[in-house]
């Protein structure tokens, strides 16, 4: 790994240290929610940086995976913060 | 030279998302939270993106890239849209600092729902008070 | 027409996903995402927008393009701005919820102005009641619906209106 990636890598760590301090803290439901949302797009960066590291391409497919299903999981839990209706 | 045009990107991707997940942590209330928040971090992750596709180590890595960056900038932006108004109807007040409301005052006239939450004083009170907030 | 369009959209985006391209070893996924894409088109058709044709004139396409940078311009500011304001140890923010009105009538073209709402400096769409949009708004200028239109929707309404109406 070049210094370079080492440094983006730690950089997206602090990142997710600072998310998982608001979803630890909260105070409110919609809080964590938006915490957990960043913190999925933080990951489909990380999934970049391997992908450079190890020169492989598959990692871009997890990001694009990981990416819709994050989506997905924050619709839902946006949907359930709205009053358990999920019939839209 | 694309990789010094690369590095650019990324370093430039990664300012960004740190200083979004900086606003998640120092913001007052969700709402301000989600605006910084999605926005830097999804443009932030959009440039690192944008790096690894003109890093360009296989051509399947860049178009993967691209696709990735025009998902992530069409979904970001409705899920903030959907955590914002579940906010708002789960009952979540805007921060006391708030000049106006005029969703409240024309959509929601009959007042708060009952289980309003405080964002700020109370629950921090009970933080401090060394007991989690019951939700 | 519509299903044909829809078949064409799925299987260019899977034919991109399955990217590296010596197709001879590669039958089975090229046979999946065929498979894939038909289903799709006959099951889901009925989400796709309604006149997809439209999406091929090239007047719309010029416009399209033309709108990208000119949104990209306003999402880097917007970025700036929020840093400026995150940073600031004093944190200059005046938030509130305003009410702003659009002219944009189709589906499609609200959505784009929403999503271009949210990525665009200080403002978040809180919700759309028909033409009636609810702005979240980091710094509040101004008084009134009118004010706060002018500020906000009318930007990306011009263009908007040209590429989507």
């Amino acid at each position: 790994m070049t210094p370079f990636l080492a440094i983006v890598a730690g950089g997206l760590l602090l990142g997710a240290f600072l998310c998982l301090y608001r979803i630890g803290r909260g105070p409110t439901a919609p809080d964590r929610t938006v915490a957990i949302d960043i913190l999925g797009t933080l990951v489909v960066g990380f999934c970049c940086v391997m992908a450079i590291w190890t020169g492989q391409d598959f990692y871009m497919n997890i990001a694009i995976a990981w990416a819709l299903l994050s989506f997905i999981g924050t619709i839902a839990l946006a949907k359930y913060l709205e009053g358990r209706q999920y019939n839209e | 030279m694309s990789d010094l045009a690369a590095e650019i990107l990324i370093a430039v991707g990664l300012a960004f998302d740190l200083f979004g997940c900086i606003g998640l942590v120092r913001l007052p209330d969700v709402y301000n939270r989600v605006q910084a928040a999605t926005k830097c971090v999804t443009l932030g992750t959009c440039l690192i993106l944008a790096g690894t596709a003109v890093y360009g180590i296989t051509g399947a890595m860049s178009i993967k890239a691209a696709l990735c960056a025009v998902f992530l900038l069409l979904t970001s932006p409705v899920a903030a849209h959907a955590i914002a108004r579940g906010a708002y109807k789960s009952g979540v007040r805007l921060w006391e600092g708030s000049v106006i409301d005029r969703y409240g005052e024309e959509v929601h006239p009959a007042g708060p729902p009952a289980e309003r939450i405080e964002p700020a004083a109370q629950t921090e009170h009970t933080v401090a008070a060394g007991r989690e907030p019951h939700e | 027409m519509k299903q044909v369009l829809c078949i064409l959209f799925t299987f260019g985006l899977w034919l991109l996903l399955v990217a590296p391209w010596p197709v001879n070893a590669y039958w089975a996924d090229v046979l999946v995402g065929l498979v894939v894409a038909l289903l799709v088109a006959t099951l889901l058709s009925h989400i796709y927008p309604d006149n997809p044709h439209k999406a091929l004139q090239p007047r719309r396409i010029f416009w399209f393009l033309v709108y990208v940078p000119y949104f990209l311009f306003y999402c880097v500011q917007a970025n700036l701005d929020v840093a400026y304001r995150v940073l600031h140890p004093d944190m200059p923010i005046r938030p509130g919820i305003v009410h702003v009105r659009t002219d944009l009538t189709s589906d499609m073209a609200k959505t784009f102005l929403a999503n271009s709402i949210t990525l665009t400096p200080g403002t978040l769409t809180v919700d759309i009641l028909g033409q009636d949009l609810y702005i979240h708004w980091i710094n509040v200028e101004g008084q009134g619906v009118e004010a706060h239109t002018a500020v906000i929707v009318k930007r990306f309404e011009k263009i908007l209106r040209r590429v989507f109406e």
